[in-house]
Order: C-alpha cells, then sequence, then structure tokens
C-alpha cells in the first residue's frame, strides 16, 4: 500500500509501523508469564510423566517425590473432588490419569515445590506400576484396529468421480505420506494462578484462548466462569499450539492454588513441553486421478488418513480443513475426499497453523507434479490449466477491485462523525450467493474472488520464472552430482472459522478525560503484530497519533466470551469489534460538539490529533474533556460478526468462509544427489493481504509462515521408537529452521488489490495462508529428484536429507 | 565457593550457591527476566549473554553456564545492552526499524549475539546466528537488521568491559564489590567447598584429580551442563577447570600442531582455517558460535561421544592424545582412546592434557551430514585424508564419527585403498569395504542403511572434489 492517504500526519492504517512491543522486545523487558514477579510463597509445579504409550495405572507411589527437597505437596487424580478434564471438545482428557493410560508422556501426578527446578527434580521420582498394553501408533495400526474419531469416515463429494477417473485419458494414483510438526514456540508453556478471596481465581496464560482458559479452570474448580479471570498480555509464540493445550497448566496451578491457598505457577520445561503437548496431524493421502491428454482433472479421488493421538481436541476441524483445501487453486469437476479421523497411543494432534489446510494442500499440490511428471510438462503450466476460472467481477486490471462499497471507497468520508459509521457496519446480506455463474469448490461453495491468474503472471515475471527454469534444465544437463530444482506453487487458503459461531468478536474502548484511549479485545497477541493493527484501526478512527491508543492485555473481565485467536481471524474480528467501539464514543462525542458550537455533526472531523469543528479547531483532549464536562460516555462496547457465512459439515456444503486469501511461491533448490543436502537458493513470494493494514507486520508473517512451511515438509522430522516413545524432544533433535535455512535470496511483494469483501479497511487475514507458501520447496525438491532418472521419485514430507536419497534411487529405479 | 565478576558494568560477589547454579537460572532470580529459558540446553539461544575478558567478547548460552566458569569475566545481558543511561544500542535500533522481534521471546538473544558480533567486527552473520533460533520472523529482517548496524561504531559501555577486565577483576577478595546472598536451593544443599576446586593450572588440576578421582571435570559445560539441566543430576567432587590457562595452549611448531585441552573450538577454528581449512568449515558447524566459545577440544574427546565431530578429523591427521594423572604422562593414538561406546582408555584421577597431530600436507576433508545444515549434531561425520603420488594413493586414513558405538577408523576401507591407483574403479571397489567397517545404528537421525551408504558416497565426494567437480552445495553458484 501507499504511504499516501488523508492520514500521513497520523500515520495509522495502512503504514508500515514496527510492532508495538518492538522497544520492550529489544531491551528484554517485554513480559511473558515467567517474568511476572512472584508473590510470596509461590509454588512452582510440573508433571510426572508417563512411559508407557498403553496401558493400565495400577499403582503410584509418590514417596521419593514426596521426600524430595523444597516439594510441598502431590496431586494425582485420586485426591481430586471432581474431575478437572483439560479437553476443548469432548471431554476426554483428564488432568491426571485416572487409570487408563493413552500416550507416553500423558501426566500421571503433579509435585508442587518451592522452586520449578525442585519441582522439576521431584517429578522423575515418582514410580508408576502400570500393566502395559499393545499400543496402536500408526495410521496403519489404528485403522486396522478401526481405532477412530466420529464414526465412519466423513465425506465430502460433488459429481460423480469414478467413471470420470476410469473414462479420463490418463490415470494415475499415488498415496502420499506427510510427517507431523511441533509447534516449537520460544516460549514453552505457562500459566501462573493467584487465587483471591471467596474462591475467586485469577489465571495468567500463555494462551491463544484465554476464555477456553477461563471455562476449563472455573470447571474444574466448580466455580461460575464469572469467578474466573484470565489474562494474557503476550504469549512467546503460539502457531496453534496455544489454543487448547495451556489448558491443563492452567487448571494445575488453579488446583493447587485453591487447594492451598498461596500461587501457583507452571512453565513447562522444554523437553516435557515437546513431550506431552500436542503437534500437527500427521496425514496419509491415497489418491486416483483422471486427466484429460492436456493434464486437466476431470475426476479425482481423495483418501485422507489423519492421525489425532488420543484425545478429540481439535481434530475434527482440523481434519475438515484439510478436506476444504483438498482443492486450494483448481478446479476438480468429479470430486470425491474421504477423511478418517484416527485415535492412536501418541499426543493428541491439535491446532497448527494452517488448521489441517496444509496437509489438504499438500496434497492436491503432489498430485500437480505427478500429473506434469506423467504428462511430462511444466508443472506451473499443468497447475495453471486447472486453476478455477476467475469470475467477470474480478476479470479486471491487476490491482482493482471493481466491487467497492462507496461508504468505505474514501477513508476522510469515515472521518466524520456519526450518520456515516453506523452503516459501516456489515450487514447481514443474503446468505449464500446460490446463483453464482463461479466454478464451485468440492463443498459447493462458488469461488468468486480468485485473482491466482494475474497473480501468478506477476510473479512469472518477477522471478524470472522462464529463464532461470532454462538455465536450471543447462545446468542440471551439466552437473552428475548436483541437481536443481525450481517450483512455483499457489496457495488459496479460506478466512473464517469453520464453526460459524466463532465468527465474533468483542471489544471495549475507553477514552479518557485527557484524550488518551485505552483499547481492549478478544483477541491475543503471539508476535503476529495484532495489537499494533487494532491500535492502528483505533487511532485512525480518532484520528490520533498512535501513541495516544494504549494497547492492553486481553482480560477476559473487559472482553466476554471471546474465540480463540485462531483461523487468521485476530485483526478480521477484533478490528472490526474495534472500530465499531470506536464509531459509537466518536460519534456520542461528534453529536455532543456539534450541539456545542452549533453545527452539523458530519461537518466536524476528526485528523491530526484534532477535531475540526467548522473553522475552528480542537485538540483531542480537549474534545475529551468537553465531552466529560458535558456527561457524555466515553467508554463503548463493539461487536462484530461476520457476515454471509453458513456451513454444514456433515453434508460438507455452503459457504464456510467469508472470503480466501491467496498467494504464490517461487522456489529454487540444490540438491546433493550423494547426501540427499539440499538448499533453499532463491524464495520469490507474491502474496496478497487485501489492502494491508500493516504491510511490515504482514511481510513478517509471510517470510516466517514461509519458512515454518518449509521446515514442516523438509527438516522437521518427529521420531517416535516402537514404543510410542517420542525421540525428538528437544531441539538437539527436532531441528527447526536455522538462520542459514531461509533462502539465500528472498523476495516478499504483497499484491496490491483489496478484498472483494467488506472487512476491516479491505484488509486480508495472514496468519495461516503463507505458511503453505513452503509447499513450494517440497516441490522444488520433488522436481530435482526428478532429474535424476525416468521413474516418479514418489517423494515423502518431511523431504530429510535420507528421504530424498531413497527417492532419487527411486527415480533412478534402484531398488 | 565464592564468584566474581562484572554484571552488566558493576563488579558483584556471589557467595554460597551451588557450584553447578546456572548463571541463567540466578540471573532470573535476581529479577534479570530478559535473558530467557527455550530449552535449558544450549539449543535455541534464548538465554545468551555477552562474556568479555582480556582477550574478547564471547557469546555464551547461560543456560549451561555454571557460576564459578564467570570467575573474573564481564558479564552482560539484554538489560546491559542498551547504556546504563538507557540509550539504545545501535542492533535494538536497527532490529526495532527492520522488525526483527515477532513474538520477542527469542530476541533478547539475538540481541546479545548481535551486540558481541557487532563488538567483535564479525560479519558472518549466518555463522554468527546459528544458534539462536527464531520461530516466526523466518530470519531475514534479523539478517537487514545485523547488516544495518555493522557500520555503526562500537558503543563506548561495551569496549569498557575489555579493558576492566584487563585491569583484573581479580579473584573473589576483589572489593566494592556487591554481595549477592544464596538462594533457598542452595542452602537445601549444603555446598561442600573442600569438593569444589578451580585450579589455576594442569600442575593443580593433576594434584586434585589424583586425591578426587571420582569428581567431576568441568571445562566448557556444554555437556555436562545437560546433566544438571535435563538429567538433573546432583554432581558430587567437581572441578572447574576455566582457570587453568596452561591448558588452554595452542602450540603450533615446524613439526605438530598442538591444542590443550581447554582450547575452545572457536579458539581452534583459526588455526584450522591456516592449515586444514575443510577442518575449520567442519567447525564452523559444530554446534553455535554459542557452543563453540564454551566446548573444548578436550571435552569433545574426553566424554567419547560417537558422535563429537572433532574425533574424526583429528584421527585423519593422524592425531596423539596426551594423557596426564598426578605427573605420570602417556600418549596414545587417539583411535586407541576410544575402546567401546561410553568406555574409553583413560584411568581413574587421569584427564586429557593435550591433543596433537603432525604438521602434514593438507589432503584433509571433512564432512558432516545431518538434518539441519547448521547447528545439528551429525548423523555421519567423515573424515578423510587421502595421498596420492604419481597416481596412486600412498598414504590413506579415513575416520567417521556416527557409524559405530565410537569414533572409529575405516581401516578396511583404508587397506582397499592404499598402494592403488587415484581411479574411479579404484573407490568404487572400495565401496564395499565399509560394510566390513561398521554396522552402525538406525535412530532418531538416520537410518543405518542411510548411514552406511552416505559414508560410502562421502569417498566418492572425495574423489570427485579432488578432480575438481562441484559435489558440495555449498559449491552451487546462485
Amino acid at each position: 500500500m501507499s504511504a499516501d492517504g488523508p492520514l500521513q500526519s497520523t500515520k495509522t492504517v495502512h503504514h508500515a509501523l514496527p510492532h508495538d512491543a518492538a522497544a520492550l522486545h529489544v531491551t528484554g523487558v517485554a513480559r511473558y508469564i515467567d517474568d511476572i514477579p512472584l508473590p510470596q510463597d509461590c509454588l512452582h509445579l510440573a508433571f510426572g510423566l508417563s512411559e508407557i504409550a498403553c496401558g493400565q495405572l495400577d499403582a503410584l507411589d509418590l514417596t521419593d517425590v514426596q521426600a524430595a527437597p523444597g516439594v510441598f505437596c502431590t496431586l494425582t487424580a485420586a485426591d481430586l473432588d471432581r474431575s478437572a478434564d483439560c479437553s476443548p471438545s469432548a471431554h476426554d482428557e483428564p488432568l491426571l490419569c485416572d487409570g487408563p493410560i493413552h500416550y507416553a508422556g500423558q501426566p500421571l501426578f503433579l509435585v508442587a515445590a518451592t522452586s520449578q527446578r525442585q519441582a522439576q527434580r521431584a517429578a522423575r521420582l515418582g514410580s508408576a506400576e502400570t500393566t502395559e498394553k499393545p499400543s496402536l501408533l500408526t495410521i496403519e495400526a489404528a485403522l486396522a484396529a478401526d481405532s477412530r474419531f466420529e464414526m465412519g469416515p466423513r465425506i465430502y463429494s460433488r459429481g460423480d468421480p469414478d467413471p470420470a477417473i476410469e473414462s479420463a485419458a490418463h490415470n494415475l494414483e499415488g498415496q502420499f505420506i506427510l510427517g507431523g510438526q511441533e509447534h516449537f514456540y520460544l516460549e514453552s508453556q505457562a500459566a501462573l494462578a493467584l487465587p483471591q478471596e471467596d474462591g475467586d481465581m485469577v489465571v495468567h496464560s500463555s494462551t491463544q484462548h484465554p476464555t477456553e482458559i477461563q471455562h476449563k479452570v472455573a470447571h474444574a474448580l466448580g466455580l461460575p466462569m464469572h469467578g474466573v479471570r484470565v489474562e494474557t498480555r503476550r504469549m512467546g509464540g503460539g502457531f496453534g499450539g496455544k489454543e487448547s493445550q495451556g489448558n491443563a497448566l492452567a487448571i494445575a496451578c488453579a488446583l493447587i492454588a485453591a487447594k492451598t491457598g498461596r500461587p501457583a505457577k507452571m512453565v513447562y520445561d522444554r523437553d516435557d513441553d515437546m513431550i506431552i503437548t500436542g503437534k500437527r496431524h500427521d496425514f496419509r493421502i491415497d489418491y486416483r486421478v483422471g486427466t484429460d491428454v492436456d493434464g486437466r482433472i476431470l475426476g479425482i479421488d481423495f483418501t485422507q488418513y489423519a492421525r489425532c493421538g488420543w484425545a478429540q481436541d481439535l481434530s475434527l476441524p482440523v481434519a475438515d480443513r484439510a478436506m476444504l483445501h483438498a482443492d486450494n487453486a483448481y478446479w476438480l469437476p468429479h470430486v470425491r475426499i474421504t477423511s478418517h479421523r484416527l485415535k492412536t497411543n501418541t499426543q493428541s494432534a491439535t491446532a497448527f497453523r494452517g488448521f489441517g489446510g496444509p496437509q489438504g494442500m499438500a496434497g492436491i499440490e503432489r498430485v500437480m507434479d505427478h500429473i506434469a511428471h506423467v504428462i511430462g510438462e511444466d508443472p506451473l503450466e499443468i497447475r495453471r490449466r486447472n486453476y478455477y476460472t476467475e469470475t467477470d467481477r474480478l476479470r479486471a486490471p491487476r490491482g482493482v477491485t471493481p466491487h467497492i462499497h462507496p461508504h468505505l471507497t474514501k477513508t476522510d468520508a469515515d472521518l466524520t462523525s456519526r450518520g456515516a459509521e453506523s452503516s459501516a457496519v456489515p450487514q447481514d446480506d443474503p446468505v449464500f450467493v446460490r446463483d453464482s455463474t463461479a466454478q464451485k469448490t468440492p463443498y459447493h461453495m462458488p469461488v468468486e474472488d480468485f485473482i491466482l491468474h494475474g497473480l501468478t503472471d506477476r510473479l512469472v515475471q518477477s522471478c524470472d520464472y522462464d529463464a532461470r527454469r532454462r538455465a536450471i534444465a543447462a545446468w542440471n544437463a551439466e552437473n552428475q552430482i548436483l541437481k536443481k530444482g525450481l517450483s512455483l506453487t499457489p496457495v488459496k487458503f479460506g478466512i473464517s472459522f469453520t464453526l460459524t459461531h466463532l465468527n465474533q468478536a468483542g471489544a471495549l474502548v475507553h477514552v479518557y478525560q485527557d484524550g488518551s484511549i485505552r483499547m481492549n479485545h478478544g483477541g491475543t497477541e503471539m508476535g503476529q503484530g495484532l495489537f499494533q493493527k487494532v491500535a492502528q484501526v483505533a487511532a485512525e478512527r480518532f484520528g490520533v497519533p498512535l501513541d495516544q491508543v494504549k494497547i492492553t492485555a486481553t482480560d477476559t473481565a473487559k472482553v466476554p466470551n471471546t474465540s480463540a485467536t485462531a483461523a487468521s481471524s485476530g485483526s478480521d474480528l477484533n478490528g472490526m469489534a474495534v472500530r465499531i467501539a470506536c464509531d459509537t464514543i466518536r460519534d456520542r462525542m461528534a453529536a455532543h460538539l456539534a450541539e456545542e458550537y452549533q453545527i452539523d455533526p458530519s461537518e466536524l472531523r476528526f485528523k491530526d490529533g484534532q477535531v475540526a469543528l467548522a473553522g475552528d479547531v480542537i485538540s483531542f483532549s480537549e474534545a475529551a474533556q468537553r465531552c466529560y464536562t458535558g456527561r457524555i460516555s466515553l467508554s463503548a462496547t463493539g461487536y462484530y460478526r461476520t457476515p454471509k457465512i453458513e456451513w454444514n459439515r456433515i453434508q460438507g456444503r455452503g459457504r464456510p468462509f467469508f472470503y480466501f486469501a491467496y498467494g504464490a511461491a517461487c522456489s529454487e533448490v540444490i540438491l546433493d544427489t550423494l547426501t540427499g543436502e539440499n538448499k533453499i537458493l532463491r524464495t520469490d513470494i507474491l502474496h496478497d493481504c487485501g489492502a494491508s493494514l500493516n504491510p511490515a507486520l504482514d511481510k513478517g508473517q509471510i517470510e516466517g509462515g514461509f519458512v515454518q512451511g518449509a521446515g514442516w515438509l523438509t527438516m522437521e522430522e518427529l521420531v517416535w521408537d516402537d514404543r510410542g516413545r517420542l525421540k525428538t524432544h528437544a531441539p538437539s533433535t527436532y531441528k527447526i529452521p536455522a538462520c542459514s535455512d531461509r533462502p539465500r535470496i528472498f523476495n516478499v511483494d504483497l499484491w496490491d488489490g483489496e478484498n472483494a469483501e467488506d472487512t476491516i479497511h479491505r484488509s486480508k487475514a495472514v496468519g495461516e495462508p503463507p505458511f503453505m507458501l513452503g509447499i513450494s520447496v517440497f516441490s522444488a525438491l520433488q522436481q530435482a529428484v526428478a532429474t535424476c532418472g525416468p521413474h516418479y521419485p514418489d517423494l515423502h514430507a518431511p523431504a530429510t536429507p535420507e528421504q530424498l536419497l531413497w527417492a532419487i534411487d527411486r527415480a533412478r529405479g534402484v531398488s | 565457593m565464592p564468584v566474581s565478576f562484572r554484571l552488566n558494568g558493576e563488579l558483584i560477589e556471589i557467595k554460597g550457591e551451588l557450584p553447578t547454579r546456572t548463571l541463567l537460572d540466578w540471573l532470573r532470580d535476581q529479577g534479570l527476566t530478559g535473558t530467557k529459558e527455550g530449552c535449558n540446553e544450549g539449543d535455541c539461544g534464548a538465554c545468551t549473554v555477552m562474556v568479555t575478558d582480556s582477550r574478547d567478547h564471547r557469546a555464551l548460552n547461560a543456560c549451561i553456564l555454571f557460576l564459578p566458569q564467570l570467575q573474573g569475566k564481564a558479564v552482560r545481558t539484554v538489560e546491559g545492552i542498551s547504556s546504563p543511561s538507557g540509550a539504545p544500542h545501535p542492533v535494538q535500533e536497527q532490529m526495532i526499524m527492520h522488525h526483527g522481534a515477532q513474538c520477542g521471546f527469542c530476541t533478547p538473544g539475538f540481541i546479545v549475539s548481535m551486540a558481541t558480533a557487532h563488538a567483535n567486527g564479525a560479519q558472518d552473520f549466518d555463522d554468527q546466528l546459528a544458534g539462536n533460533l527464531c520461530r516466526c520472523t523466518g530470519y531475514a529482517p534479523i539478517i537487514r537488521a545485523a547488516e544495518a548496524a555493522a557500520s555503526a561504531p562500537i558503543p563506548d559501555w561495551i569496549t569498557a568491559d575489555k579493558a576492566a577486565t584487563c585491569a583484573a577483576v581479580g579473584h573473589p577478595a576483589a572489593r566494592g564489590s556487591t554481595a549477592k546472598s544464596a538462594t533457598p536451593d542452595a542452602a537445601a544443599h549444603a555446598d561442600k567447598e573442600a569438593d569444589v576446586a578451580q585450579p589455576q593450572s594442569a600442575d593443580a588440576l593433576a594434584r586434585w584429580y589424583q586425591d578426587h578421582p571420582e569428581a567431576t571435570l568441568v571445562a566448557g559445560a556444554t555437556d555436562v551442563g545437560l546433566w544438571v539441566t535435563k538429567q538433573h543430576r546432583l554432581l558430587g567432587p567437581i572441578a572447574f577447570l576455566n582457570q587453568a590457562d596452561d591448558l588452554k595452549r595452542i602450540d603450533v611448531t615446524e613439526d605438530e600442531i598442538r591444542f590443550g585441552a581447554m582450547a575452545t573450538l572457536s579458539d581452534i577454528l583459526p588455526v584450522m582455517a591456516a592449515h586444514h581449512p575443510s577442518f575449520a568449515d567442519l567447525i564452523r558447524r559444530y554446534g553455535s558460535t554459542q557452543v563453540r566459545n564454551a566446548a573444548t577440544i578436550g571435552g569433545n574427546i574426553a566424554n567419547g561421544s560417537p558422535i563429537g565431530d572433532a574425533p574424526p578429523a583429528l584421527i585423519a591427521l593422524s592425531a596423539r592424545l596426551h594423557l596426564r594423572r598426578g605427573d605420570a604422562r602417556r600418549t596414545l593414538p587417539l583411535e586407541n582412546f576410544f575402546l567401546d561406546y561410553g568406555k574409553q582408555d583413560r584411568w581413574p584421577g587421569e584427564f586429557v592434557e593435550a591433543v596433537s597431530f603432525p604438521r602434514q600436507p593438507d589432503r584433509l576433508r571433512c564432512y558432516k551430514l545431518s538434518k539441519r545444515y547448521d547447528q545439528d549434531i551429525s548423523a555421519v561425520c567423515g573424515a578423510f585424508s587421502i595421498t596420492v603420488e604419481h597416481g596412486a594413493i600412498s598414504a590413506v586414513r579415513i575416520a567417521f564419527g556416527g557409524m559405530a558405538g565410537t569414533p572409529k577408523r575405516a581401516r578396511n576401507v583404508e587397506a582397499a585403498l592404499k598402494g592403488k591407483p587415484w581411479h574411479i574403479e579404484t573407490i568404487e571397489a572400495a565401496l564395499p569395504a565399509f560394510s566390513k567397517d561398521f554396522a552402525p545404528l538406525s535412530d532418531m537421525r538416520a537410518s543405518a542403511a542411510y548411514r552406511l551408504r552416505t559414508a560410502q558416497n562421502m569417498l566418492l565426494r572425495y574423489w570427485h572434489q579432488d578432480h575438481a567437480a562441484p559435489a558440495m552445495i555449498e559449491e552451487a553458484p546462485l
């Protein structure tokens, strides 16, 4: 976005401003849970963990634990008056093992000690008598045992895929195995509970979902939700790993705090965090495809197998979203997607950036590469040939959105006071455009905002795709050991919670009599810059400099019933809610000042930290003071719910998404065919953030998401032993990308369009979509391998050096 | 044992703490919570601190740094990177300007690593920052910030540390220090002073260790640190070797190169760069800057790990190990030191004093194979030194890490090569000998089959590189 605009002097929306806490981050004073100064007598907690993956807990001997230095007390399931459940869905996650053991790493008991190290040391001293049973660790084992969540598989379909596949010119089938991924947020899970009078509890939690923490803690304590207040200032990274996985710590702290009357804190040791908490779902995706002679898909049949782990957690919507992204950017005329949600004796897989979307999308991108291999054409041509068509209303010059709501076109128009503003609140339009002529997704949603043709064209040009592809072919012809690969892959990602009712948000805004503004909303800050983006929105509404807006910790006592900061929805939902709250106050201020000055409210302007009143100008502070003395309420809530969405997840029909976010990445890799070692030489990205609220923060999400996605598909490998024990439970053995793993040349640009839908300042969500740009790296590696021989390489993920070496063998036909 | 050092410019003395108290835990208990715990094993860098002595500024991981190791040093945490009056350091300014922080949790560690690199004039940022993990940014903005700050002058409050330590902080008796009292944790485990030693020389160590053969010797603590932080072991008698300066000596003579056991990997890197560049490239991928600044060559050998990276390369260079017990010294070929998994030819009370290898024409190539290029433990580490005279292989030494329970020579492969013509046919004919030398394990790093196959391919790579064919990704042009 350009820096030009009516608000140049008070830089707010659309400006590349630093993260609101940047100065605190770089000086080390930004406070995380573990940094909060503790009251006296705080207890520190640690879990004792199961070493077996499946069986029965027969007896627990905690004598040595209790005798260990500093130990104050222990807690087992038998000590609990009421069940303490940590599940965000099916109430199938007891805080402490109550008999059945479901995975290696399951908490068996809790120890409270006077220091964290003492608690951690003591937790190792428990002695569990168990009866071990055969465990189900793999997708295949769970399938054989019919161990699953939901009854049978879930199936979404459209058309008649079987005859379409069978009668097609080309037929191919395959199987794609995708590993999971550890979140590796740098700040491990943490919670601190502070007991209050009358049995109330205050909990500080490193969570993406304070309301969930509140709800679960209240349940465990037997309190109404009003008895629990949860506060989250910031997380040291979340990535979905703190949507539900913080429940156990918060509940544990609250129980100990309630029991002892002392504050209680729990911070997972890194190894414990990795052993206890859920990760990205690993998938197996089987596919059968029929295409025409040019590689256009005529019919496709996907079967997705998700390894969900021991508890249901968020696995159903994760698996749903994998189905909803099985098409990615491609028109699938006849399609069936079958999804199995398998229950295994492993960590309960959970939310992770993309929430199943990446797995679904990686499946169809794998199919594209497979088709290209069979047809013998540039995979990019196959991809473009299969793209959804663009609808007329969007077939317009690049970057221009023809469908613009008049009341949102001019930012300065928004600066007028009441009148215009309430109409800016999106109304519930007629739901679901049923007569759309656009091509439909496998779940019957018309794809009306497709921009990937133009976006791809532009990226192909800017990254010099054609010339580089020729140069790489020449390199590969000359070099026997080092091979290069180049791939351009698109992303189309659906934005909205698929559980429709979650698409709501609240905000609370106060203007103080000195003109300073305090802002609160339901979203949480995990590094994505949500607080800054939303503050930019608030500053813009009042026409004040950004530093006049105070950003405060998420607090369930200020904004209730919030949804998780997840599904990339943070700024879409909370930005709108804050805007609405601000406008309520501004309208009141305008009405009051207009009356004082005997002018029409429409003549007022909130701009440059001032209020212009038909020739007169007063500071915003003075305006606030006048409103206060005029007995005008300067505090308001705001509430927003996403329009136009409806979704039936059982039938697989509807409009689950308000809109789609798009992007594409082109990556070039080099591969050592002697060892499988590889490197990303260059990546070019063009990504669609709509009219970005903050291009700097959005670019940060894109760069970071890409590297994280590339890590998932390359070096990040989770390994369990044959007894279900996670062997990669620390950064010594689980390798997230390091500094030198970023692309050597890394060009990131934002698509300069606007959201066709009426979102906050026409921006688009950006948290998750760029993650899937990392698929370009996997695809490029696959192509580098394919240059080694005539056979299909059948590369699986993660493409570690070892996996790549075996794929090279397959390409060469070496068994 | 009392310890004194400068902390963010202020001279302090600490008494009554456990000798295995980590700097990270101690700092955080003082309220200096900018230094973060990300992994507590030295792999993420969130706890990075700058430690300065009269020689240099070094980034170190505070989570596996015991307090006695800081004796006489100057420590700067992220709180001390800004000026005493709060003015930002250039790297802090640039990190804000370039959006280098997102969640901010790794940021203090990055700031300290960047400030340390800045103070040392280092601009190889991929190496300087390989030990700092960030999960949010994808690193690009951090590198932009580091590059933008590179030309700024070094702030005087940073340079002051070196001057202060040159003036000698001296010993615990240093005056004007602020005493910090012990924490309850230490009180619970009475510090038995008699069981803790900080010998000032190899001789002093030899005497003490002979009397305490059951003791744990702490060199850089990059391994022993984890016994404490991860295994929660309470160590018995313990000696910190960091004050024994004579063990840090590096001697390059006409005949040999000799590293004192306490020479760090960072210390030996420039020496190797001059004599055996491939060894230097290997060291550059050994741990991270923070780990190399602490880890010693003696520790890397003495702990007997089958996946330590230095031993295979040293074995290929015909290194000899110098052991000492009291006044008795012996030397042995390095490969003979490693008897079996977890078992070395070392007597109770005997310690590694030095390792040496003969000066020789550089025919060494080292290949490290890991899932991640930087800061990863080797799945396979191969070291090859093959001398060709008149078209035939006149001398060959090949050793591997990760292929057996110990670092091990590939004697059958060597035999299959020696005396043969330097042809690809010779190489190919030697490949089956690998399975006579090695029966590697499968683990989370790699399968046995992959290890064996890539070990063989490393020999092919050596041949190709010797014939000027690009055979490593580092050699590829962009």
